[in-house]
């Protein structure tokens, strides 16, 4: 639990550069995700296609050069498993997505970068987070 | 370019970017950094429930917090430098419904466009790879109906 302090720092570096970029693409304006989304402007595939290009190279390549990460940890896997439920998820989020335009790192940054009614959608995906848990819980007893 | 009406140059940029934020965190701590478990975890805080309590999330807080904050950081440092941006008038009910789907959504389908779409796309995963095709189309096809309808 115990964050180290170069960890920390190097966390807090690398979300704020994931920001900066999201704040340059512009995709932390809702309007730009909903003008992809009905294909009226793509620039949102270039943004994810140049993200998912660098991240090759880091997921790719650097655990086959390096035994640990430069901070001395191991590489981490994504746990995630497809079924039924994780599709139905999808279509959730696709639903809110398609409806306003935000996902979660833009919220974020785009509270950041002054537009303070991504509050209300920041509490939105709190809730959601919170119905999912309360749900996922009961259903495992 | 009919596809590209506001030219290619910052979605290009600001997705590299992206992209070197979420490389960071991998190569120095090896961890996939999707955003949306934070909002799970974060709850750790406040309830006492066990699903809300499990080993991951609390294992995990700490950094995402961090990370968190470095997104709300970056947005700030964008306009600090002196860079535009644009209004957005997004009606309120869209956002607060929009972002409960969202969260339930992304929590369901264990990540969001950074988890899946990044990290898990780049790890070439199958299962993320479906996640995107899932959420892309069904984003498209929820904002063509909402255009048609006037919403």
């Amino acid at each position: 639990m115990g964050l180290r302090f170069s960890d920390a720092l190097v966390t807090i570096a690398s979300g704020a550069i994931f920001g900066f970029g999201l704040a340059f693409s512009t995709m932390i304006r809702p309007e730009s995700v909903i003008a992809f989304l009905t294909l009226t402007d793509l620039g949102l595939l270039l943004v994810l296609g140049s993200a998912v290009a660098v991240n090759l190279i880091a997921y790719q390549l650097v655990p086959r050069l390096c035994q640990t990460t430069l901070l001395g940890d191991k590489f981490q896997q994504r746990p995630f498993v497809l079924d039924k439920q994780a599709l139905l998820g999808g279509v959730l989020f696709g639903l809110g997505w398609g409806l306003c335009g935000v996902c979660p790192g833009p919220a974020l940054t785009g509270l950041g970068a002054g537009n303070p009614d991504l509050l209300i959608a920041l509490a939105g995906i709190f809730a959601g987070a919170l119905a999912h848990g309360l749900w996922a819980g009961r259903r495992q007893g | 370019m009919a596809f590209f009406p506001n030219g290619i140059a910052h979605y290009v940029i600001g997705g590299l970017l992206i992209g070197l934020g979420v490389a960071m965190l991998y190569v120095t701590s090896g961890r996939p950094g999707g955003v949306s478990t934070f909002f799970s975890a974060a709850w750790s805080w406040l309830l006492d429930r066990p699903f809300f309590r499990q080993k991951s999330f609390l294992e995990s807080r700490g950094w995402r917090l961090c990370y968190a904050l470095g997104l709300v950081a970056g947005g700030a440092l964008y306009v600090a430098v002196g860079l535009p941006v644009s209004p957005s008038a997004m009606p309120a009910w869209k956002l607060a419904l929009g972002g409960v789907l969202i969260g339930f959504g992304a929590r369901l389908g264990g990540g969001c466009t950074s988890g899946h779409g990044i990290c898990g796309m780049a790890s070439l995963s199958p299962g993320s790879i479906v996640m995107v095709g899932v959420f892309l189309t069904t984003a498209i096809a929820t904002a063509w109906v909402l255009r048609a309808l006037g919403i």
